[in-house]
C-alpha cells in the first residue's frame, strides 16, 4: 500500500517556510497535529495559509524546514505517496468522470480489489448523500453537491490527513451553512484529522478545535476558538477576529492589569495585552456587540455620541456613531435608535484590549501578557 | 453625424447605413472575386475547349483521367498523404510533452526557449528552408520522403505547441494536484486525466497541421525529390511548365487538390472554429 | 510510478534540527524537476532542425566560392538587379499587409456581436487561406487574365475598351496577396474586437461619446496592440512571397522579389553560400520591420480588455 497511508499519532511541521521571488510566503511555521485533530488555517487572503496547506500536501516544495509523521520525514515525498486527501477550492473535480468514477479515483489508483472499490465508493456516496446522482458527470450537478463529491473523493481513502483548502468559499451564503454542518458532521463521525483553511473567522470558530491565524506569512497566534474570540494576540488578530472599533489613542497610565488611554479628550479604560507604558502609543480594540447604549448610568468609559448610520439587522441594528471628538465607533443594539440620536455609549473595561502599537506588536505573539487580573478603575 | 446618444441600436438605424452599405459592398465583392478566381478553375477544368467566350464550348469530363494519369496523381496524393500523416504524429509526438512543461512550469530560461519555438513560425519559410534544405542534403535526407517530413515538421512543432499551450493552461492545475492527492502517480495523471481533458485539443491541433501541411508550399518544394513532391508543389510543376500541358488538365488537377483541401477544411471545422486555422486567438464562446 | 523517484531520505529519529530544505525542494524552487525532461525532444528537434540549419547557413553566407568573407552581401547589395529586390518586395509586402489590416477594422467592427451568417462569413474565408498561393495564382491567371470573366464584366459594362492586364504584373501578386491575406488579417482583427468588451462603449454612449468617438478614444486604443500584431503576421505571410510572385507575377522584371533570388541563387546556380547570404537578409530585413512594429505596439496599452477574448 501506499507509504503514507497508515495513521499518525502526530504530525509536525517544523521551521516549515516557503519564498516566492524575495517574498516570504511563509515563514518558519512550527505546528503539531494530534491525530484525530480539526485545525483550522485562518487570515486574510494573501497570509500564507494556502501556502502552508500546499506544503503540508506536498504541492509546493519547501524553502526552508521539514514535514515529520511521528518520526519519518515525509517533506520529500511526492504528494500521491503521502496518503492525504484533499478538498480544493474550486473542487477541481474530473470533468470527464462520472460521481462515481470521481470518488473511485483513488481506490484505483491503490489497485484495489473491483469489489472493494465498488463497496467503499457506495459507502463513500451514500455518507454524502449523492446516491441519486452517482452516475452523473460533475458539470451536471449544482454547486453545493460537488462539494460533496469532492469531500467523499477526499475521506474515501480513509486518509491519515485531510486537508480543506477554502471548500466552502464558492458557495452561498445558505449552502455554506449547511456543509460547514455537514463538514462538522463527517469528522465527528470518522474522526479523521483534519487541516482547513479558510478566511471566515466565523467558520473556522465553528469548525476547528484549534485555530492557527497567520499574517504575512507568520504566526499571530494558535489557541482554542474561545481564546481567540476573548483574547486575541495582537490587535491584528483583533483586528481579523471581529473588533471592528480599532482606534490608535495614548497611554495615560498604567498599572494592576488596567491601562488608561486618551486621545482627544476622550479617556477610555480597559485591559492591556502586552506590554504597554504611559506615553506609548497603542491601539485599542472593542467588539460593536461590547459597545452599549444608553445604559444605566456607567461611569466608566462613558462617551457621548450621536448616531450617524443604522443598518437594519433583523433583531438587531448595526449603527454607526460619532463621538464629540469625531471618532467613530461601530456597534451593535436591540435598541431601536436613528440617525441624529444623541446616546451615550459604554464599554465594560474587560471587553476594551489595548494593544501595543506596531512598533512593538510585530513581534510573535506575546501570550503570557494576554493573562490579565481583576479590572481596577483608574480615576 | 453623431446625433444619437445611449441608444445604441437607435444610432445604428440612424447614422449607419451608408457605412453599413459600403462595408456589405467590399465584402460582397470579395465574394465575387473569391468566387470568380474558384469558379473559373472549375468550369475550365470541365470545359472541353475555352477561349474568349463567357464558358466553354462545351463540357467533359476527360482531363481529370489525363490528369490523373499524366501527373502520376495517385502516387503524389499517396506521399502527401503520408507526409501529412507523419508530420501530424511525429509533431503530436514532440510538441504536447513540451507545451505541458511551458504551460505549467517556470524555469530559468523559459522566456527564452519559447521565443526559440517562435521563430520558425515568424520566419519566412524560404529563409530557413534554403538553409535547411542545404543542410537536409548535406545528409542525404533531402529528395526523399524523410527530408520533406523533417523540413514540415519545422513550423508544424511549433504550431502544436503555440495552439496547445493555452489549452494546457486552461485546464485547471488543481485537477493534476487532486489527482495526486488521490494517489496517481505521473503516469496516472498523463494517462487517465490529462490524456482525456487534452484530447479535443489534440484533435484540434492535429487538423490544423494536417491542413497547413497539405498546403505547405514552400519547405516541400524545397526539399521534394522527384518521388516526394506533394500535391501542391506537383500543382506548382505543372503550372510554371504551362504550354506543354493543356491548360484544362492543370485546371482538373486545381480542382483535385482544391476538393482535397475542402474535405479537410470541412473536417477541420467540424473540431475547431475558423478563426483558429489563422493563429492562436480565441473566439468568444459559441452561444 | 514508471518514472523513478529518488528515494526519499529518511533520516534517523529523533529531532532534527531545522535544517535547510531538502535539496530536492531548493531545485524544485527553480521549476526544476523531472518533468522538464518532456521538453527535450522538442528542443533537440529545433536545435537540429531550425537552429543548427540557421547558423549553418549563417557560416555558409560568410565562406562565399571567392572572395572575403562578406563579399557574397557585397556582392547582394552592389548588384542593382539583386539590390533591387529588397524594394520590390517591400514594395508588395508593406501595401498589402496594410490594405488588408486597414481594410478589415471598418467590417470587422460592422460584424462584431452576432447576426445571422456570421459563421457561413467566417468559414468562407477561411476558404482562400486553406487554399493558399498555388491555387489562387491558377484562379487568378483564369479569372484576372486577359480572356477571363472579370474584363469580360469590365468590357460588358463599358468601363474598359481593351481588356486590363491584371495578371503576370505587379498587380496580379498584390491581388493574390489580398486574396488570401485579406481574410486572415480578418479573422484575426474580428477576434481581437471580440475581446474587448462592449460594455466599454456602452458606458463611453452613456457618458455622451458618439459612435465615432467611441471609436476613436475606446475601442480603437484598445485594438491598437491587436492591429499591429495581425500586421505583423500578415506581413510575414505576404513578405515570404514566392509562388505567387513567379505565376501570376512577372518574376524577371517588376515581381522579381527576394525569396526568387534565393532560389534562383540556390536552384540554379548552385551558390549555396550566396544563397544563404541572400536569405539572411531577407530575414534580417523582415525582423527589422517586425521590430519596429513591435515597438510602435508598446507604446499602447495592452493589457486586458475585459472582454471574452
Amino acid at each position: 500500500m501506499t507509504a503514507g497511508a497508515k495513521a499518525f499519532s502526530q504530525l509536525r511541521l517544523q521551521g516549515v517556510s516557503r519564498r516566492f521571488g524575495g517574498h516570504d510566503a511563509l515563514r518558519d511555521l512550527d505546528l503539531t497535529i494530534e491525530a484525530g485533530e480539526f485545525v483550522a488555517l485562518l487570515g486574510p487572503s494573501g497570509c500564507g495559509k494556502s501556502t502552508a496547506l500546499n506544503c503540508l500536501a506536498g504541492l509546493l516544495p519547501l524553502t526552508a524546514g521539514s514535514i515529520w509523521q511521528d518520526e519519518r520525514r515525509i517533506d520529500t515525498l511526492p504528494p500521491e505517496r503521502r496518503g492525504f486527501g484533499m478538498v480544493f477550492q474550486n473542487y477541481a473535480l474530473f470533468p470527464h468522470m462520472s460521481v462515481r468514477a470521481n470518488i473511485a479515483f483513488g481506490l484505483r489508483m491503490r489497485r484495489l480489489p473491483k469489489d472493494e472499490i465498488r463497496r467503499r465508493t457506495d459507502e463513500a456516496v451514500r455518507l454524502v448523500r449523492l446516491e441519486d446522482h452517482a452516475g452523473k458527470l460533475p458539470g451536471q450537478l449544482s454547486g453545493g453537491q460537488q462539494q460533496r463529491v469532492a469531500i467523499a473523493r477526499a475521506v474515501v481513502l480513509e486518509p491519515s490527513l485531510v486537508l480543506m483548502d477554502e471548500p466552502l468559499s464558492n458557495l452561498d451564503a445558505k449552502l455554506r451553512l449547511e456543509m460547514r454542518t455537514e463538514i462538522r458532521r463527517l469528522h465527528q463521525s470518522l474522526g479523521l484529522t483534519t487541516v482547513y483553511v479558510t478566511h471566515d473567522q466565523e467558520e473556522a470558530l465553528s469548525l476547528a478545535d484549534r485555530l492557527v491565524v497567520l499574517r504575512e506569512g507568520r504566526v499571530q497566534q494558535i489557541g482554542a476558538p474561545e481564546e481567540l474570540h476573548t483574547r486575541p494576540a495582537n490587535w491584528h488578530v483583533a483586528d481579523f477576529m471581529g473588533y471592528r472599533n480599532l482606534w490608535t489613542m495614548r497611554v495615560r497610565e498604567a498599572a494592576d492589569g488596567t491601562v488608561a488611554v486618551e486621545r482627544d479628550g476622550l479617556r477610555l479604560v480597559g485591559v492591556p495585552v502586552g506590554p504597554v507604558a504611559p506615553g506609548d502609543e497603542v491601539i485599542v480594540a472593542v467588539r460593536p456587540e461590547d459597545v452599549r447604549v444608553d445604559q444605566g448610568d456607567a461611569t466608566t468609559n462613558a462617551v457621548p455620541a450621536e448616531i450617524e448610520v443604522v443598518e437594519y439587522q433583523g433583531r438587531e441594528l448595526a449603527a454607526e456613531a460619532v463621538t464629540a471628538a469625531g471618532s467613530r465607533v461601530h456597534l451593535r443594539t436591540d435598541r431601536r435608535v436613528a440617525p441624529g440620536d444623541p446616546v451615550t455609549l459604554s464599554i465594560d473595561p474587560q471587553r476594551l484590549l489595548v494593544f501595543p502599537g506596531d512598533a512593538a506588536a510585530t513581534r510573535p505573539a506575546d501570550k503570557a501578557a494576554a493573562v490579565v487580573e481583576e479590572p481596577g478603575l483608574v480615576g | 453625424m453623431v446625433t444619437t446618444t445611449a441608444a445604441t441600436d437607435t444610432r445604428r438605424r440612424i447614422v449607419a447605413r451608408p457605412a453599413a452599405w459600403l462595408v456589405w459592398g467590399a465584402v460582397i465583392f470579395f465574394f465575387l472575386n473569391l468566387l470568380g478566381v474558384v469558379g473559373s478553375v472549375l468550369v475550365s477544368s470541365f470545359g472541353q475547349r475555352w477561349f474568349d467566350t463567357w464558358f466553354p464550348d462545351g463540357y467533359t469530363t476527360k482531363w481529370y483521367g489525363d490528369a490523373w494519369t499524366e501527373f502520376a496523381l495517385l502516387q503524389v496524393i499517396t506521399v502527401t498523404l503520408q507526409v501529412s500523416l507523419l508530420v501530424v504524429g511525429l509533431s503530436l509526438l514532440i510538441g504536447v510533452p513540451a507545451a505541458y512543461v511551458l504551460a505549467r512550469r517556470s524555469f530559468p530560461g523559459k522566456r527564452a526557449i519559447y521565443l526559440v519555438f517562435l521563430l520558425p513560425i515568424l520566419m519566412p519559410p524560404i529563409t530557413y528552408g534554403i538553409p535547411l534544405a542545404t543542410v537536409l542534403y548535406k545528409f542525404g535526407f533531402a529528395g526523399h520522403l524523410s527530408g520533406v517530413v523533417l523540413a514540415n515538421l519545422v513550423p508544424s512543432v511549433p504550431f502544436v505547441i503555440l495552439t496547445m499551450t493555452p489549452f494546457i493552461e486552461q485546464i485547471d492545475p488543481r485537477i493534476e494536484s487532486a489527482a495526486r492527492m488521490c494517489g496517481a502517480g505521473m503516469r496516472s495523471v498523463f494517462l487517465r486525466v490529462l490524456a482525456p481533458l487534452l484530447l479535443p485539443g489534440m484533435l484540434a491541433s492535429a487538423i490544423l497541421v494536417l491542413v497547413r501541411t497539405v498546403g505547405m508550399f514552400e519547405l516541400t518544394f524545397l526539399t521534394a525529390g522527384p518521388d516526394s513532391q506533394t500535391l501542391v508543389v506537383a500543382l506548382y510543376y505543372s503550372m510554371s511548365a504551362a504550354g506543354i500541358r493543356a491548360q484544362q488538365s492543370v485546371d482538373a488537377m486545381a480542382v483535385m487538390y482544391t476538393a482535397m483541401m475542402l474535405v479537410l477544411l470541412v473536417i477541420a471545422l467540424r473540431y475547431v472554429n475558423p478563426t483558429q486555422l489563422v493563429a492562436r486567438v480565441k473566439e468568444e464562446p459559441e452561444p | 510510478m514508471s518514472v523513478t523517484t529518488p528515494t526519499p531520505a529518511v533520516e534517523s529519529a529523533g529531532p532534527p534540527a531545522p535544517a535547510r530544505a531538502h535539496w530536492q525542494h531548493r531545485l524544485a524552487e527553480r521549476g526544476v524537476d523531472r518533468h522538464l525532461w518532456l521538453l527535450t525532444p522538442a528542443l533537440l528537434f529545433v536545435v537540429l532542425l531550425f537552429l543548427y540549419p540557421f547558423f549553418y547557413g549563417l557560416g555558409l553566407s560568410f565562406q562565399p566560392t571567392e572572395g572575403g568573407p562578406f563579399s557574397d552581401y557585397a556582392r547582394f547589395f552592389g548588384d542593382a538587379y539583386q539590390r533591387d529586390t529588397i524594394w520590390t518586395t517591400l514594395g508588395l509586402a508593406l501595401p498589402a499587409a496594410l490594405l488588408n489590416v486597414v481594410a478589415s477594422v471598418p467590417i470587422a467592427y460592422r460584424m462584431r456581436g452576432r447576426f445571422r451568417g456570421k459563421r457561413l462569413v467566417t468559414i468562407l474565408l477561411v476558404v482562400p487561406i486553406t487554399l493558399g498561393t498555388v491555387l489562387t495564382a491558377q484562379g487568378l491567371l483564369n479569372f484576372l487574365g486577359p480572356t477571363g470573366w472579370f474584363n469580360r464584366v469590365l468590357t460588358a459594362l463599358h468601363l474598359t475598351d481593351e481588356p486590363i492586364r491584371l495578371v503576370h504584373n505587379y498587380w496580379g501578386v498584390f491581388f493574390s496577396l489580398v486574396i488570401t491575406g485579406f481574410p486572415f488579417a480578418f479573422l484575426l482583427v474580428l477576434s481581437y474586437l471580440s475581446g474587448i468588451d462592449p460594455t466599454l462603449e456602452r458606458a463611453a454612449a452613456t457618458l455622451g461619446a458618439g459612435w465615432w468617438q467611441r471609436f476613436r478614444m475606446i475601442t480603437l486604443p484598445l485594438l491598437m496592440p491587436g492591429l499591429a500584431t495581425t500586421f505583423c503576421l500578415t506581413f510575414v505571410l505576404a513578405f515570404s512571397v514566392f509562388p505567387s510572385a513567379v505565376l501570376v507575377g512577372n518574376p524577371a522584371g517588376e515581381t522579381r522579389v527576394i525569396s526568387i533570388a534565393a532560389y534562383q541563387a540556390a536552384y540554379e546556380q548552385y551558390d549555396y553560400p550566396y544563397a544563404s547570404a541572400i536569405a539572411m537578409i531577407m530575414g534580417l530585413i523582415e525582423l527589422v520591420v517586425i521590430a519596429v512594429v513591435l515597438f510602435a505596439r508598446t507604446r499602447f496599452y495592452t493589457g486586458s480588455t475585459g472582454g471574452k477574448g
